[in-house]
């Protein structure tokens, strides 16, 4: 799940200053979940809009705002929608840019991305992923160094843990120990004591996942 | 050849002392601090950007203390550089003629003075000490042949007054294997329990340089356990440094029988002070005698 959390409101304010008709464009997924762009924060900002002198055209809370054919077919089938200035987008870093791909009016984000979470219960997320594009959990007892290491160490712990602490954080726990505890349990720590090679950033040049992946696949399940 | 792997190589009891860069370009100072530890230590150590304070580059003062005619230690953090920028200045270093590398992961941007920047880590220690090894060998990371291998001593950094220690001396044992020729620990206090650390270090047959804070009275003291985390000064030094008519002398006078009781257990001593270099040379002179 994409954890978002919302912009300060001047910041938003700024950005929507020169539009009149703003349209408000939620998301059913995460960024309800994240309590960040579901009903309530639609109608808070509708409010607010109206509060600072806008004409808050309306809002719909899409499925899934991260859909270019579906921010389309939402834009296309709201009269309020097609006649407004500008899109509010209260959705991730890619909600916001599948609006702005199915329109070329100008959109406005209202939420930061944080990170890809862990749900531990409602409303409470934990920072475990982020997306990095080659996954290294098969070789951390998997729990993710890339994540929640705040220097991302692939080879830890580093010289400011102290007594199991992390240095960034003096109340959180070194996730380096976390990770030798985890594998002490299993009596392979010894693994610790082996380097992990720098990690290839490759996969962060990629731009596209094409369809021909996902039909490759169907047909490969098809066919065995 | 350096001294210092010589003198590591002959068993000799290698002192290093610590110099940070200054932040900005007046170096008056710093040389002259330079001058006053000729022929009194093996090796400078000179930091990059220590604690994530911004100064002048490591890779620049370190040069500064060979053109004096002395021998540094370059530190470098995998913090500020990533691997393109971090081989280019090791081969520069090594052109130089600066051999000696300390090769560290480096502390979080967000315990200095820039804590917006952004963390690199490209690298971490052990992978940078694979990638001097692998330039020392001819070749770039990635396998790229070099028109002249650098010729660099690498050491790594240590942590010996922690808990838990197993990861640490597992950590150890993958820097040795990732090519790191000796260590430097962080300041020690307590040389008992640090001897008991050196039996566990020692089956790696690396040589162990153990650290050695210079303080300079008991609020310093009591700052640094009370701030600087893995510090840990015992009651009984804080007390004598509050009792002694001259704090700073007492101060010396610690680190000299710190110093004196280092000789059996470890391979050196790294002399570390904050912001008391004037001192060093004091110290020096104490303990040559
Ligand atoms: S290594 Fe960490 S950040 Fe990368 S994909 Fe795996 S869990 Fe996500
Ligand atoms: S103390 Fe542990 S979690 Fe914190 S930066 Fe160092 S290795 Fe990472």
């Amino acid at each position: 799940m994409i954890v978002t959390e919302q912009k300060p409101d001047r910041e938003v304010l700024e950005a929507v200053q020169k539009y009149r008709r703003v349209f408000i464009i939620g998301c059913g997924s995460c960024a309800t979940a994240s309590r960040t762009g579901g009903e309530e924060e639609c109608r808070s900002w509708t409010e607010k809009l109206r509060e600072n002198g806008k004409e808050p055209s309306g809002y719909s809370i899409p499925q899934e705002t991260c859909h270019v054919l579906l921010m389309k077919s939402t834009i296309r089938q709201s009269a309020e929608a097609s006649s407004s200035d500008a899109f509010l987008v209260l959705a991730c870093g890619a909600g916001v840019q599948a609006v702005s791909a199915a329109s070329d009016r100008p959109v406005v984000a209202g939420l930061n991305s944080m990170f890809l979470g862990t749900t531990e219960r409602v409303g409470e997320f934990l920072k475990y992923c982020s997306l990095c594009g080659n996954c290294v959990l098969s070789r951390t007892a998997g729990i993710c160094p890339v994540t929640r290491c705040p220097k991302g160490l692939l080879n830890g712990p580093c010289g400011g843990m102290v007594d199991g602490r992390c240095e960034v954080d003096r109340t959180a726990a070194c996730v380096w120990v976390a990770i030798y505890d985890r594998l002490k349990a299993r009596g392979d720590q010894g693994k610790l004591a082996q380097m992990n090679a720098p990690k290839p950033y490759v996969s962060a040049r990629q731009r596209k996942v094409e369809p021909v992946n996902i039909s490759r696949k169907s047909a490969g399940r098809n066919a065995r | 050849m350096t001294r210092l792997s010589e003198a590591l190589a002959g068993k000799e009891f290698v002192i290093t002392a610590e110099l940070s860069p200054r932040k900005g370009t007046l170096v008056t100072n710093f040389i002259k601090t330079v001058h006053a530890l000729q022929g009194k230590v093996h090796a400078i150590n000179i930091t990059d950007n220590q604690r994530a304070i911004m100064r002048m580059s490591s890779l620049a003062a370190s040069y500064l203390v060979l053109r004096e005619g002395m021998e540094p230690i370059y530190q470098i953090t995998c913090r500020d550089r990533n691997r393109l920028a971090i081989q280019s200045d090791l081969i520069g270093a090594s052109a130089l003629g600066i051999k000696n590398v300390l090769a560290l992961t480096g502390d979080h941007p967000s315990v200095g003075d820039s804590p917006e920047a952004k963390p690199v880590f490209d690298l971490d220690a052990t992978t940078l000490l694979h990638t001097i090894t692998r330039l020392n060998a001819g070749s770039d990371l990635d396998g790229h042949p070099l028109k002249g291998a650098t010729d660099l001593f690498p050491g790594a950094a240590l942590t010996p007054q922690t808990e838990p220690l197993e990861p640490v001396l597992l950590t150890m044992e993958r820097k040795i294997s990732a090519g790191a020729r000796f260590f430097q620990t962080q300041p020690v206090f307590d040389m008992d329990a640090f001897r008991s650390f050196a039996t566990l270090t020692g089956r790696f047959g690396t040589p162990v340089i153990v650290g050695i804070l210079l303080l300079h009275s008991a609020q310093q003291a009591q700052d640094l356990n009370a701030g600087v985390p893995g510090i840990k000064i015992p009651d009984v030094m804080i007390r004598r440094l509050g009792e002694a008519a001259d704090p700073r002398r007492e101060g010396i006078d610690i680190a000299a029988e710190l110093i004196r009781s280092a000789r059996n257990i470890a391979q050196g001593v790294h002399i570390m002070t904050v912001g008391q270099e004037k001192d060093l040379p004091v110290l020096l002179e104490r303990i040559s005698g």
